[in-house]
């Protein structure tokens, strides 16, 4: 077609590598794990893959809205501890039905704060929200005292729930997922978070309002941190003063496996679900194998970096590709 | 051909931090008329495109649009009105596909009122944009998959959805092949047919003649000529364009009764849709100028002799030793220093003070014992020298940040930095681009320093006078070649200006 495509063929076939390169990961793991244990390759462990898997999933497709336009949210641990603590320690007497909608309200403002600092203030997203990762546990360990925090019968219940055989965990994963599959291709609004994330400048002068789409998008990312966190905690039924502690790293880690890029523009919240649970089925894989425990942080991050390098890697050839050329080349 | 005009500039005045660059500017538009737009680099049709595209105000003048005023105040007031800007750098965001670049600031809806974005209907109306500017396409094709030609015929056809009366072109065959140009002039023949006026600026005049029913010339910000096509030939272009004189502009250069030894040597450079055959010595104590029009190669050039960017094959050596492995670092081992076109972006630390940015490039020079501690007392007194020789005017060198001065001064800075590296090769890519005229006079004199010490200077620059004023010999490059060499005693503006667009000659020869 171009020039510069014109005899590439070599190239596409790394591109198409490098595009892939974390579903041919997948294969060989589910391979390597079903090779060692007769457990790992059952319905019932995948099942429970992706009811493990739930939380960070939704927590990272937030994440993924924040990554496509070039941002970055670290504060989505606090966020999940602010929602489990004001749950348990205010609003433990409520309803669900008006409980977890207030709690999500609360991720909701978190959300809409880093978008402010953000947005008005124009401070670096990486700083605001490593600040507002502090300052949110801070608040709430105030609160709960660094005490468990405990939660009515009905939440354990939820989480235990199935709905037409599907666990509730399950459920909440899917409607997230659906409805932020459709917000990001159906949109106009989603297809503008990827013209944002490709060039910010360029979205400006084509009268996309931009402050507008960084800001909703931090919300969106504190809404899913919420939910992520709700459907978390009603798994285990009472929050530690160390619920949520780091999660942004597996979160971050999910979406960018899932083939979303860190520099923005490119990637998608299908991606993010797959990275999500190939994620947990490396730790659940590593149970089953009998693994030292104390190799998993190791393993994990492993897989991460090789998911990193290859998106910085794709970028650097992308760049290759589209290079500025002088000369027509007359073959 | 006789329909009124329904677009009037005129009176239109710009300055930048003082220095006016255009003067009164005016022209008209009639429905179907294509207006070429001509001039060299810094004579101010980009800026009189900006002022009619929105992208900047004007300081005086008047524009009216069928009679009414025209004071865009940003690119969407100037779209609403019907003029598209059809950038150079393309904007269309290459990971989206064509439809949705066509549509991202308003997609039809499925349901009025619900944000679901009807997909066939945007298909559909993009087929049909598409098939205006003939490019046979699926609407669903991501942009970063078409080629440079394609991606033009896609802004012309956003600007069509945009429905645009005044489509401004600018540059835009630079990077397309000679097909791809055909097909570009077709399609502007069947815009023109529409009724669509269109403005064409280009470099290339033989295209411009070849396209334009009127043609207006600047210089210097001015109006110097306007006529029908068909009293106008290229030859007269290029005077208009040119007619200037020299006056003290330029320090007095003595060329060297004798040159040094060669202190860069470069036989058979090639890098495939960069650079061909490039082959050059520059002695020492010479000052040798490389002309030529934006996009010639010559920046790519300075690049790959650093080291920074990739090079497939030549044979390069510097003060004699053939460099093999070319880096930045190699490089100014071997003594060689860049000044890049771009210094805010590459050239300077913004927030350092000018004495920690002059000493960057030559800390191991100063380092002391194993560890390499920095000789303070001894890197302090010749970063003072130095700045005294390159005339920085700031109260307090070590205190004062970079950011906080003018643009002449940060240049000096720049190339203070490189002066303490003491280079035997020096290349100068725009150095005078954007500092004034009092600034720029010293840094010709610092040139001619330079090479009096016995360093061989590399002098790249878009003005003519300003090489003809100050080198020894003059290369002229056009798409990645060296087409012509000039001695200083043949130092010819119009000469140099034809070789320079050779490309432009060579279409209607």
């Amino acid at each position: 077609m171009s020039a510069v495509s014109a005899g590439g063929g070599n190239r596409s076939t790394t591109l198409f590598v490098l595009r892939n390169a974390p579903v041919l990961l997948f294969i060989v793991l589910l391979a390597c794990f079903g090779l060692m244990s007769d457990r790992f390759l059952t319905v019932t462990n995948f099942v429970n893959i992706v009811i493990q898997a739930a939380h960070i999933g939704i927590i990272a497709i937030g994440m993924t809205f924040v990554l496509l336009i070039g941002g970055i949210d670290l504060s989505i641990g606090a966020n999940m501890y602010i929602v489990a603590a004001v749950l348990g320690l205010f609003l433990k007497d409520l309803p669900l039905a008006i409980s977890f909608p207030l709690v999500t309200l609360i991720g909701l403002a978190f959300g809409a704060v880093n978008a402010w600092f953000i947005t008005r203030l124009r401070v670096a997203a990486f700083i605001t929200t490593l600040s507002t990762l502090f300052i949110g546990r801070g608040i709430a360990l105030y609160f709960s005292g660094n005490k468990m925090v405990g939660f009515s019968p009905e939440v354990l219940a939820l989480g235990r729930a199935s709905y037409f055989g599907v666990p509730s965990a399950i459920w909440g994963f899917a409607i997230v997922f659906i409805a932020a599959y459709v917000t990001l291709s159906q949109t106009t609004f989603g297809r503008q978070i990827y013209a944002v994330g490709a060039d910010p400048d360029a979205a400006g002068k084509a009268g996309i309002d931009v402050r507008r789409i960084v800001f909703s998008v931090y919300c969106i990312a504190g809404v899913c941190a919420a939910i992520g966190g709700l459907i978390s905690l009603s798994q285990v039924a009472v929050a530690s003063s160390t619920f949520g502690f780091q999660k942004e790293f597996p979160v971050i880690a999910a979406t960018v496996l899932g083939g979303t890029s860190l520099f923005g523009g490119r990637g998608g919240v299908l991606g993010t679900v797959f990275g999500a649970v190939l994620i947990q089925t490396v730790e659940n894989g590593l149970v089953m194998t009998n693994a030292d425990p104390y190799l998993y942080p190791l393993v994990i991050s492993i897989i991460i970096f090789i998911a990193v390098f290859i998106d910085s890697s794709r970028n650097s050839i992308l760049e290759r590709l589209e290079r500025r050329q002088i000369r027509v080349e007359r073959v | 051909m006789t329909a009124a005009p329904f677009f009037e500039a005129s009176g239109l005045c710009k300055s930048f931090f003082g220095v006016q660059v255009l003067h009164g500017m005016g022209f008209t538009l009639r429905p179907g008329q294509v207006l070429g737009l001509v001039g060299e680099n810094g004579s101010g049709k980009s800026t009189t495109m900006n002022i009619l595209g929105g992208v900047l105000p004007m300081d005086a003048g008047r524009m009216t649009l069928d009679g009414a005023d025209y004071h865009p105040r940003g690119p969407r007031e100037a779209e609403a009105r019907g003029i598209a800007f059809i950038h150079q750098e393309l904007n269309l965001f290459r990971n989206l596909s064509v439809a949705e670049n066509l549509f991202i600031t308003g997609f039809p809806k499925r349901i009025k009122g619900l944000p679901f974005i009807d997909r066939g209907r945007v298909a559909a109306r993009t087929q049909e944009l598409l098939k205006a500017v003939d490019l046979d396409i699926a609407p669903n094709t991501p942009v970063s998959r078409l080629s440079q030609g394609e991606r033009q015929l896609v802004e012309i056809a956003k600007a069509l959805g945009a429905n645009a009366r005044i489509m401004i072109f600018d540059e835009p065959t630079t990077s397309l092949t000679t097909r791809e140009t055909d097909r570009l002039f077709d399609i502007i023949g069947r815009l023109q047919r529409q009724g669509i006026a269109i403005i064409y600026i280009s470099h290339i005049l033989g295209d411009v003649m070849r396209l334009c029913d009127d043609i207006v010339v600047l210089r210097d910000g001015h109006k110097v000529g306007q006529a029908a096509r068909a009293d106008m030939t290229i030859e007269k272009m290029i005077t208009l364009m040119v007619g200037r004189t020299i006056d003290q502009m330029f320090p007095p250069r003595e060329p060297p009764v004798t040159l040094g030894a060669p202190v860069l040597e470069v036989r058979g450079l090639n890098q495939r849709g960069m650079v061909k055959d490039i082959g050059f010595t520059l002695r020492a104590g010479e000052v040798l100028g490389i002309s030529g029009l934006m996009g010639a190669g010559r920046s790519e050039l300075a690049r790959i002799l650093f080291g920074m960017d990739p090079h497939e094959s030549g044979d390069i050596r510097i003060g004699g030793t053939q460099v093999r492995e070319l880096s930045p670092a190699a490089c100014m081992d071997h003594g060689m220093a860049f000044l890049t076109e771009d210094r805010r972006a590459e050239g300077l630390m913004m927030e350092a003070s000018i004495a920690d940015n002059i000493a960057l490039a030559s800390l191991p020079k100063f380092g002391r014992s194993w560890a390499g501690f920095i000789e303070r007392t001894r890197l302090g007194d010749e970063v003072q020298r130095i700045s005294g020789a390159v005339r920085i005017n700031a109260r307090d060198i070590q205190r004062t940040l970079v950011k906080n001065l003018s643009g002449g001064n940060q240049q000096k800075a720049v190339i203070g930095k490189w002066l303490l590296h003491e280079p035997r090769v020096f290349i100068l890519d725009e150095p005078t681009r954007g500092i004034d005229v009092g600034a720029k006079y010293e840094v010709y004199k610092i040139i001619n320093q330079l090479a009096a010490d016995g360093a061989g200077v590399l002098f790249i620059s878009s003005e003519i006078e300003e090489l003809t004023g100050m080198c020894d010999r003059i290369m002229v490059m056009a798409q990645g070649e060296i087409r012509a060499e000039f001695p200083r005693a043949g130092f010819d503006r119009e000469a140099i200006l034809r070789a320079a667009m050779w490309h432009g000659m060579k279409e209607t020869a």
